[in-house]
Order: structure tokens, then C-alpha cells, then sequence
């Protein structure tokens, strides 16, 4: 195995939590979050169920500290709060120019929930106009650099569900070869008018909570977060005297190459990123104790996810659960959660049950943990996978 | 890092680009406030059954990437990573107009589907069923910058010996005409036309008989202070072991807004002796207008030749080995790339 890239700091805010302490507490005391929408002017308002972050952007901003008069985006408001918390943990000064530090934020909506709020977009209005540099992806990122001072790389990725944890694996990538000492790395994404009516066209909601791997699951439910861990280069933490919280051995990133928004049916693109991951952390597959699933609970996902699993790990397949059923699907913040909770199940030797799980689907006749386990953990596997058939696996080791 | 090579390039833009032969001999003189694309006929790059769902956008970086394969004679590079600064504007304001005017009904799935910012690195995929590293990154100006970056790295760790990578944007209809009157609202705004366009290159580990140039390094800083810029400059430099005195030629972004004069600066100390180049006037200013200054670049280093219509001096020179192109955003979002002879 590999010795890795450390993760010293760990910040998440998220339908469960607005901590990574609660987070916990909810994962460990099977409290999900998924309600009826009640925060978005919309036609669903209080019917279409998903996991919203109970502070309000006047809270958030409240929190933050922020000067009153500027404008920011709910994307950036989640982003600046887990990403102060992650810093506060690792203990690290961005600012300090003894280390090089950089910042790589995920997000798919990045500052839509403003422009759909402040703009007809067919009318002229010279107030709501200075907003419109709020709306690119690479805004909400700005504004967590500007919070913590980092001021040479910052970088957004935008792979749609899989953004997450390709930030992640690109941060680590770059302390690898030695571009960066350290670096913020997670993703961000609020709920938004658009992307619960894009999902809602699809037809891929559930009207119910969802139930990742389910027989009769009938689709996923949104959720807003975001998470931001902090990386470090071993070398660098064993100067520092410091202490990691787990480590990234392993990453993955392949193209299913089949189609815009469903998942190839033996999974290749989804095997591909996993069997890379395997050999890129030198681990052999019966070395993964938990697989931490995409799992959305779409039939299309779950099915595919499941044919790549069993091909990746044939007879042998390690423990496994999806959390999307607390948080529901939080897009390009989900990869970024799920490393947060992989690097939890490493540090207290637990698994999270997949809520909602009844019956296996036929064709897989696979069957998720569905309470709290606990069992010594070595090496965690974590997937995200997008529209655009941009996958992801991660492995996270215990330090 | 590892140095590496452009093998191929291949732009859409605002000038004829993707003739094979051209290189500014006949320009469009753009007097505009935006400037759409010329565009090639898409038949000859894309199927037709897919090309009728794709925005301008789609079209175009498809296209582009097609375009370079098929200069580079590859068929399937081993990673696509894409640098958009806006990403799908296009059916994003569309499928946002349709939640307004039908009250969030009745809307087409396809819209949404072709909003998100991967699109375009996952329509190329998809079209060479490439399964490789696939990213797409949507950083403003530092899109495309940061895109070539993660090419060179991915080289350089050698999971990949090719990659393609390129920028692309679209100007859409609505959103823009909001950016255009923020402009007109602001004393100092942008004065070169807003802009749209796609370019792909193919970047290699290994050189090839028809290699344009070597990359040697990018770096990318979020933010200089105008008063930092020359020192961070050089020590770019430095780290290349080069000297300000070895840039033969520099590529710079001057859009006309009040952040010209990070330009400026550096036109009138370190490169005030070598030819120096602008391109927005000709391609218009977008979030990747950085990618159709790499395309020049490339071009130039291959052909050692800068037309008149690029050059804001008139100081001429034989002999370009080393060229430094240099882009930043409203004083935000700089990227430093070095190009060289091979």
C-alpha cells in the first residue's frame, strides 16, 4: 500500500448536520433528513421531499461573519463554512507563505440559486445586473479563497455528481507531484429552482424517501451540502509533528463513454474508475473493507453501480452502503460528504447503515448493511459518478 | 513538471481559424459588441443526428477536438479535459426561461441534460468512446489554464501520453446582454467584443514530425497585486531557468477594461524590447479566450512568424524559441504559460 496523501481537517454542512460532529451523531442515530421542500419559492414547495441545510443564508452569513451589502451565493455560503471548519481542525494558516497552499472547490450549480432568485431573464433591470458575476461556477469558489486567504492555485471542478471527489483526487494528485505542500480540497452545491426541475423533468425523483439498492426504489431525492477537507503532504505533516486523520491511497477517474445522463448496464465506466483506484493504491480488492456507494436509488445507478461491483470484486464483496437516504443527493458536494464519511467509519471503526433497504434488486441479489456496524477498518472505498459518465472512486486508509 | 508537446491544434472562432492554412493573412475587423463564431460545416465533423441536440457550445468542442485528433492522426487520446468559463449558457438560460414562462412545467429534459458544465468533455467521450481521465474544469478565466495544467500533470505521472484538452465558451442570448450592460455601466469596462469560441489541442508525451511547440510550464495565481506581478513573473521564469531577457515574444490579453494595466506593466518594463501580441480585439473576450491565444502561440512557434494583425509594437524579430503567454481577468484569474521551440 501506499503511504498516501494526509487528511488533517474535515469540515461538512449538510441536511444532518451543520458540523462534522452532528453529522455523526445523525449517521450513528439513524436521523436522515429528508422533508418536503420549504426553503425555495417553487411550485414543489412542500411536496417534493428533499434534504435541505436548516440555516437560512441570513444565518450563514450571520456565522460567517460577513460584512453586510455583499452578495453570496447559497453555493458559497455552505462552501465558506465547511471549509473554515476543515481549516480550524487542520490548523493550518492558508495565508502563510512558508507552504504552498491551493484551494479546489466542486460544484454544479455555483451561483444559479442567485440568478434564478434575482433575474427575469428576460427583462433589463440595472439593479439585480451587478449580481451576474455571482452566477459562474468559479464565484463560489473565489469567495471560500478570499475567507481563507488562499491566493495562488484555486481551481472549481464541474463533473456533475462525480465533482466532489475528482477535487478531491486532483488535490491529491498535485501534493504528489509536489506542485502543492498543501490544499482545501471538497465541493459545494445549494438546492436551486433549476436543478430540482431538471431532475423532476427526468423523471428520476422520488416522491418518497429514497432507497438506494432497493428492489422498488423509484429515484433519488436532492439534498444541499458541501465538505472540504484539508490535505497534506506526509513529508509535510511529519515536519509539523502532526497528526492525520486518515490518508487517500488510491484514486480513479474513467469515462463510461455511453451516454449523457445513464449509466452504461455492465457499469464500465464506474469498474474502470474502481480498478484504478485498486491499482493505484497497490491494494488488492479483498483489502476494502466498506464500499461507500454512489447509491443514488435510481434504477438506472444503482444497477449499473452494482454489475461494476460485482465485476470489480467478484464473490468477495466487501461490506457496503449508500448514506445518500440521510442527506439525500447532494450532486457535486456528494463526493466531498462521503469522504467525509468514509474518513469517520476509518477513525471510529463503523459503518452507516443504508436506510430504506428492503429487498435486493433480482439481477444483483445484493444486500447493503442496513444498521450501525462497527468493525476494525483498514481501507475504505468511496464512489461518485455523474451525468456525462464522469466516475470516481477514492480509497481512503487508516493512518 | 516534465515538459510536453502540442501536437495538434485546431480553433473556432470569431476568424476563419478552422481553415487549415490560416494564419491572419485576411482578418474580420470586429466593431461589434459580441461576435459570434464562424463556424465550419459541422457535417463533416459530428453525425448529424447528434449534432442537431447540441448547442453552439457542444458543437463547436466536439468539433475543435475532432478537428486536433485528426491533425495529431489519433484516435482516441488517453485523457479529455475541458476548461469552460460559462459552460452550457446556452440551453441553461433556455431551460431557466422555460421554468419562468411555464411556471415549472411542462420543460424539456433535454435542456437540463445539456446545462451541465460537462457536456462537452462528455459529447467527446462519447463520440470516441473514449474512457479515459475525463474532467472539465469552470474556473473563469483560469478554465482553460487550468485545464493545460492537469494535462501537463496527467503526462507527467504517466497514466496518459496523450491528452487532449482545450476551452471552449458560448456567448447564449440573454445572460449576455446583462454582461454587455454591466460593461456599458462601468466608466473603464471591457471595449474588445464579447466573444465566444472552442480550441482543442493534442498534447503528447512524445514529440512528433509535425509537433507546433513545447509547453514548458504553467502556473496559475487566483490573485497578483499589480505591484507583485513582475516579481512573480520572474520567479516563474527562474524556475525555467530563464531569464525575462529569454522571452522572445509575449501573448497578451488586453481586453481595453481598467485591468489592462497589469499589461501595461509589463509592456513597458521587462518585455518593452520584443514583439508583443493582443488577440481579443480579433476573437472577442470570453472566460477561454486564453485557449485561441494558445492556438496563436502554438501557431507561431511552428511558423516563426507573427502577422500584423497581432503585433502591438513594431519591433520585429527572426527567431522566437521561447514565448510567454499571459492572461488575468478584472485583475483576477492570471496564468503564465511557456511555450517553446522543440
Amino acid at each position: 500500500m501506499k503511504k498516501g496523501v494526509a487528511i488533517t481537517g474535515m469540515g461538512i454542512i449538510s441536511s444532518i448536520g451543520n458540523t462534522v460532529e452532528e453529522n455523526l451523531y445523525s449517521l450513528l442515530n439513524y436521523n436522515k433528513r429528508i422533508a418536503p421542500l420549504s426553503s425555495i419559492e417553487s411550485k414543489h414547495k412542500g411536496y417534493i421531499r428533499v434534504g435541505e441545510v436548516s440555516l437560512s443564508n441570513k444565518l450563514l452569513a450571520e456565522h460567517l461573519k460577513l460584512t453586510s451589502g455583499k452578495i453570496y451565493s447559497r453555493t458559497a455560503l455552505l462552501g465558506c463554512v465547511a471549509a473554515k471548519q476543515a481549516v480550524v481542525q487542520s490548523n493550518i494558516d492558508p495565508m502563510s507563505s512558508k507552504y504552498d497552499t491551493g484551494l479546489i472547490s466542486a460544484t454544479s450549480v455555483g451561483g444559479m440559486d442567485i440568478t434564478e432568485t434575482y433575474f427575469n431573464i428576460t427583462q433589463n433591470d440595472d439593479e439585480s445586473i451587478k449580481w451576474i458575476g455571482r452566477h459562474h461556477a468559479g464565484d463560489s469558489t473565489e469567495k471560500i479563497a478570499k475567507l481563507l486567504g488562499v491566493s495562488d492555485y484555486v481551481s472549481t471542478i464541474s463533473t456533475a455528481c462525480s465533482s466532489g471527489a475528482n477535487a478531491i483526487m486532483l488535490g491529491a494528485r498535485l501534493i504528489n507531484s509536489g506542485k502543492l505542500d498543501r490544499v482545501i480540497v471538497g465541493g459545494t452545491d445549494s438546492l436551486t429552482k433549476f436543478t430540482i426541475n431538471g431532475f423532476n423533468t427526468l423523471m428520476i425523483l422520488s416522491d418518497k424517501d429514497c432507497a438506494p439498492f432497493d428492489y422498488n426504489r423509484k429515484g433519488l431525492n436532492l439534498g444541499e451540502a458541501a465538505a472540504f477537507l484539508v490535505l497534506e503532504s506526509d513529508k509535510l505533516i511529519r515536519l509539523e509533528n502532526k497528526d492525520a486523520l486518515a490518508y487517500i491511497t488510491g484514486y480513479g477517474n474513467s469515462n463510461d463513454a455511453f451516454h449523457q445522463t445513464a449509466s452504461s448496464a455492465d457499469g464500465e465506466g464506474a469498474f474502470l474508475a474502481m480498478q484504478k483506484a485498486l491499482t493505484d493504491s497497490n491494494l488488492q480488492s479483498d483489502n476494502i473493507d466498506y464500499i461507500n456507494l454512489h447509491g443514488t436509488a435510481t434504477p438506472n445507478n444503482d444497477l449499473s453501480e452494482g454489475k461494476a461491483i460485482k465485476r470489480t470484486f467478484g464473490d468477495n464483496i466487501p461490506d457496503f452502503s449508500s448514506t445518500k437516504a440521510y442527506t439525500g443527493h447532494t450532486l457535486a458536494a456528494a463526493g466531498a460528504i462521503e469522504a467525509v464519511y468514509s474518513v469517520l467509519a476509518l477513525q471510529n471503526n463503523v459503518m452507516f447503515p443504508n436506510l430504506n433497504f428492503k429487498t435486493p434488486i433480482p439481477e444483483l441479489q445484493m444486500i447493503p448493511i442496513t444498521k450501525v456496524i462497527k468493525k476494525q477498518l483498514k481501507n475504505v472505498l468511496s464512489n461518485s459518478f455523474g451525468f456525462g459518465g464522469n466516475c470516481s472512486s477514492i480509497i481512503f486508509s487508516k493512518s | 513538471m516534465k515538459s510536453c508537446y502540442i501536437n495538434s491544434s485546431a480553433s473556432i472562432s470569431a476568424q476563419k481559424t478552422f481553415e487549415r492554412t490560416f494564419f491572419f493573412k485576411e482578418i474580420i475587423a470586429h466593431k461589434s459588441v459580441t461576435v459570434n463564431a464562424i463556424h465550419p460545416n459541422y457535417k463533416n465533423l459530428i453525425n448529424p443526428i447528434s449534432s442537431r441536440r447540441m448547442s453552439t457550445g457542444v458543437k463547436m468542442g466536439v468539433s475543435a477536438a475532432i478537428m486536433s485528433l485528426k491533425e495529431a492522426n489519433i484516435k482516441i487520446p488517453d485523457a479529455i479535459i475541458t476548461g469552460t468559463g460559462m459552460g452550457c449558457i446556452e440551453d441553461s438560460e433556455k431551460f431557466l426561461n422555460a421554468i419562468i414562462d411555464n411556471d415549472e412545467q411542462y420543460l424539456n429534459p433535454t435542456l437540463f441534460i445539456n446545462s451541465t458544465h460537462n457536456t462537452v468533455g462528455a459529447q467527446i467521450a462519447i463520440a470516441l468512446n473514449c474512457k479515459g481521465y475525463n474532467i472539465t474544469y469552470v474556473h473563469g478565466a483560469s478554465s482553460f489554464p487550468l485545464a493545460l495544467f492537469d494535462a501537463q500533470l496527467i503526462l507527467h505521472e504517466k497514466e496518459a501520453k496523450t491528452a487532449l484538452v482545450g476551452g471552449v465558451d458560448e456567448l447564449g442570448k440573454e445572460f449576455i446582454k446583462k454582461v454587455i450592460r454591466l460593461e456599458e455601466m462601468n466608466s473603464e469596462g471591457i471595449i474588445v467584443p464579447l466573444g465566444e469560441g472552442a480550441s482543442f489541442f493534442l498534447l503528447s508525451s512524445e514529440k512528433q514530425r509535425n509537433t507546433y511547440a513545447r509547453l514548458k510550464n504553467i502556473d496559475i495565481f487566483h490573485k497578483i497585486e499589480l505591484h507583485n506581478l513582475q516579481e512573480k513573473l520572474e520567479k516563474f521564469l527562474e524556475n525555467n531557468q530563464l531569464l525575462t531577457s529569454d522571452i522572445d515574444a509575449v501573448v497578451l490579453g488586453l481586453n481595453g477594461d481598467a485591468y489592462d494595466s497589469y499589461y501595461y506593466l509589463l509592456q513597458e518594463s521587462i518585455f518593452k524590447t520584443i514583439p508583443q501580441i493582443q488577440y481579443k480585439h480579433l476573437s472577442g473576450e470570453f472566460f477561454t479566450a486564453s485557449a485561441f491565444g494558445f492556438w496563436i502561440t502554438s501557431n507561431l512557434i511552428k511558423k516563426q512568424y507573427i502577422p500584423d494583425a497581432l503585433l502591438i509594437n513594431s519591433i520585429k524579430k527572426s527567431e522566437f524559441n521561447n514565448v510567454l503567454l499571459y492572461n488575468q481577468f478584472k485583475g483576477h484569474q492570471h496564468s503564465f504559460i511557456l511555450l517553446s521551440t522543440c
